[in-house]
């Protein structure tokens, strides 16, 4: 099974059945594979914020939501995940592209990243990194995290993971 | 007529709905003149109230209203296009047009100057626009909540405020009194 197809097992095995979306091309098989999915309602978003909002409502309305997003995103969402997310206490695990690591090509990644960490730090919200390939094994005990603790969690996918997880 | 003069228009109307309010003095109006468990008050986060909404209209049967303002659509202008693309026929996005950003001193917005938010609406895909004026208001959402099509209305009011007090309850309250009214309109 692919990495991807087993991130999105994994995402309908915690009951998620909601996510939106804001591409990545990391993330172009994981989206693939949610569209391929029919356990999971996906609705992409023009804007990573407003994908939280698009959340928050799937939230009250008792499904369990998801967010894909790249790390660059995090400039866009800190009000968000403040006064909406965290405020109310909902739960959001936000599956992440996080570029700007080694084996990046594009210079301009790197400004986001060096702050990708911080910003979650300063927020307050618990933060897990795939770095190898096996790290994907701690996902669902991850999603579990998120649900039980009703909070936002980053999950950190880097160029090195998906390079192993093809 | 006013925002809170359109909202008090609406309140038979919006009567045990599902009510996603937008921040600020529209969701202190709505507590002040009709709070009940129904309603989901944003107490931060400018611009994500028709988000909220879509969200919660996609993923159960009941009706949702969501109360928005000129401002806030035009802070999250990508909203339109996400709604247009994932119809929800239990949705009404009512967006309260005073041209103003009223929470905040009444400054113009350029939803009163030569933006068409209708027009917008309609260009982004949305099917059933219908742009109103502040005395055809509670018409306007009981045709909508009737229709059993998803809807956007445009109402046209007057700048101005009242005195309100501020929000009080604490989210997670919110949070929760709103789930449980999700779960019995769900039955």
């Amino acid at each position: 099974m692919s990495g991807s197809r087993k991130l999105v097992q994994d995402m309908v095995d915690a009951g998620i059945g909601f996510v939106t979306s804001v591409p990545c091309k990391q993330l172009k098989g994981v989206l693939e594979e949610i569209d391929a999915s029919d356990r999971i309602r996906h609705v992409p978003a023009n804007k990573e914020d407003e994908g939280m909002g698009l959340c928050a409502g799937a939230f009250l309305g008792g499904t369990r939501p998801c967010i894909i997003m790249q790390n660059t995103a995090l400039g866009v969402t800190v009000n968000a995940l403040a006064t909406l997310i965290q405020y109310y206490h909902m739960p959001l695990p936000m599956l992440i592209s996080y570029r700007g690591e080694v084996g990046e090509p594009v210079a301009c990644q790197v400004e986001m990243a060096v702050h990708t960490k911080a910003i979650l730090a300063q927020l307050n919200i618990q933060t897990y990194h795939f770095h190898r390939a096996q790290d994907a094994r701690e996902f669902p005990g991850i999603l579990r995290h998120t649900f039980m603790s009703s909070k936002p969690t980053a999950i950190l996918t880097d160029a090195t993971f998906w390079g192993e997880a093809q | 007529m006013n925002r809170s003069e359109v909202i008090q228009s609406l309140l038979p109307v919006l009567r045990d709905e599902l009510v996603v309010c937008n921040i600020g003095l529209p969701s202190q109006e709505l507590h002040m003149m009709g709070d009940q468990p129904s309603n989901f008050y944003m107490l931060g986060t400018m611009g994500l109230a028709s988000s909220i909404g879509l969200g919660l209209a996609l993923v159960q049967e009941a009706r949702v209203v969501a109360i928005d303002g000129d401002g806030s659509v035009l802070t999250n202008l990508g909203t339109l296009p996400t709604i247009a693309n994932n119809v929800a026929d239990n949705f009404t996005l009512f967006i309260v047009d005073n041209g103003s950003y009223g929470s905040t001193g009444d400054q113009p917005t350029y939803a009163g100057r030569k933006t068409s938010l209708a027009r917008v609406a309609e260009a982004c895909g949305c099917e059933r626009v219908v742009e109103c004026d502040a005395g055809q208001a509670a018409e306007a959402l009981q045709d909508a909540l009737e229709s059993n099509r998803m809807t956007i209305i445009v109402c046209k009011c007057d700048p101005g405020n009242i005195p309100v007090p501020v929000i009080e309850k604490h989210p997670v309250t919110i949070r929760d009194r709103f789930i449980q009214a999700v779960r019995r309109a769900n039955g």
